[in-house]
């Protein structure tokens, strides 16, 4: 739910990465934070295992600019993929506006994203989302990876509904931002049209 | 969409404002944020430039919604009352008509009756403030007089953001 702020003439929004364990989420953040400005960007929070893997979320506060007298602000969360934190990413989609999902183009990562998609569509429909109605984007992930299944299969099952999907490598940042571009651009259409 | 949208105008704000710096001044304490349940910050008094309010903001948010999750897992609607002491700094944080979060800082010029004592009076008068400004923001919404800015917004509008 975004915030829109008339005093300090500001509108905040809330993207979610979501996708199953090891797709990628943190590294897209990681990849956001490194290559924005300083003066555009907060401190990114990772609240991680000792491993690195994300424990409750990543979060990274953007301030993209102004649209017509209103800072931009947009608020980056990762969820962790793995199965058993489940009860923390169901809180971490409380207020969503935006949520980009994450697929591990690797075959045997297959069953993984398919039961994490269905976890998204789950725990949003608990929310009271509607994941067929609010802004949401596919990232198809590792495609260096010689292992990657072709976009046309991970397409067919992951995405019945076309919404927009990108291939990238989060790891050198390819296809990263025209993610959290895409996804950004929805987010403000869609508060457009609830005006 | 799942709950209403949050919107803040200047006349709440102020009033909002002036609630906060005074639970400041009566609480003694060292910086006061409010923060919305999804992590955004609202307003911050006292010494607000020491912090990284918007990484304060968020974790907070965190911090409450997963004691609401622990909550709900024993039967409790929710823990509205968090209280961290620190070996300097103590925070108390609790959740202000059920939507915000109020967290106070505070050393050992103050103490916890005092601001728990202080912080009850406050968070009445802000639950009215935000009860109010909830009930504005839909008579806008239903009379369709609300100043949003984003129908005007094009897609250049939009692409110029990420130049
Ligand atoms: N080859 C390759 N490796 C990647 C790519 N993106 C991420 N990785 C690696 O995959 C591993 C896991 O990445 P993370 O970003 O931590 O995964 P995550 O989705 O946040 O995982 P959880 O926090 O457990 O949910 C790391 O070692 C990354 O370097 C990619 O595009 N290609
Ligand atoms: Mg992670």
């Amino acid at each position: 739910m975004s915030f829109i702020n008339y005093a300090s003439r500001e509108i905040n929004c809330k993207i979610v990465y979501y996708g199953p364990g090891l797709c990628g989420k943190t590294t897209n953040l990681q990849y956001v934070y490194q290559k924005t400005a300083a003066d555009a960007k907060g401190k990114m929070i990772s609240l991680a295992t000792e491993t690195e893997r994300t424990l409750f979320f990543d979060f990274l506060p953007l301030a993209l600019g102004e649209i017509r007298g209103f800072k931009t602000r947009f608020h980056l969360y990762t969820v962790p993929g793995q199965v058993f934190y489940d009860a923390s990413r169901k809180l971490i989609l409380k207020g969503v506006d935006g949520v980009v999902f994450v697929a591990d183009s690797q075959e045997e990562r297959y069953d993984a994203n398919i039961e994490s998609l269905d976890n998204l569509r789950y725990n949003l429909t608990e929310q009271g989302y509607d994941l067929d109605k609010i802004p949401y984007i596919i990232q198809y992930n590792k495609r260096d990876l010689p292992n990657a299944m072709p976009v046309d299969e991970l397409r067919r099952d992951l995405n019945p509904t076309g919404v927009p999907d990108f291939e990238a490598c989060a790891a050198t940042g390819e296809g990263v931002f025209e993610t959290l571009k895409a996804v950004a651009k929805l987010i403000l259409i869609d508060l457009k049209k609830g005006s | 969409m799942a709950s209403p949208q949050m919107v803040m105008y200047d006349e709440e704000f102020r009033q909002i404002n002036i609630v906060i710096e005074k639970l400041l001044r009566e609480a003694n304490a060292k910086v006061i944020f409010l923060v919305d349940k999804n992590g955004q910050l609202i307003s911050g008094v006292g010494e607000v430039e020491r912090f990284d309010t918007t990484s304060l903001a968020s974790l907070t948010a965190g911090n409450i919604a997963a004691t609401g999750g622990l909550a709900k897992l024993i039967g409790e609607k929710e823990f509205s009352i968090l209280f961290h002491e620190g070996e300097k700094d103590n925070l108390h944080i609790s959740i202000v008509g059920g939507r915000v979060i109020l967290v106070v800082l505070f050393d050992n010029r103050s103490s916890l009756g005092l601001v728990r004592l202080r912080v009850k009076k406050a968070s009445d008068e802000l639950t009215v403030i935000f009860d109010g400004l909830m009930q504005k923001a839909e008579e806008k919404e239903k009379s369709g007089t609300t100043d949003f800015p984003f129908a005007e917004i094009t897609d250049d509008d939009i692409d110029n953001l990420f130049s």
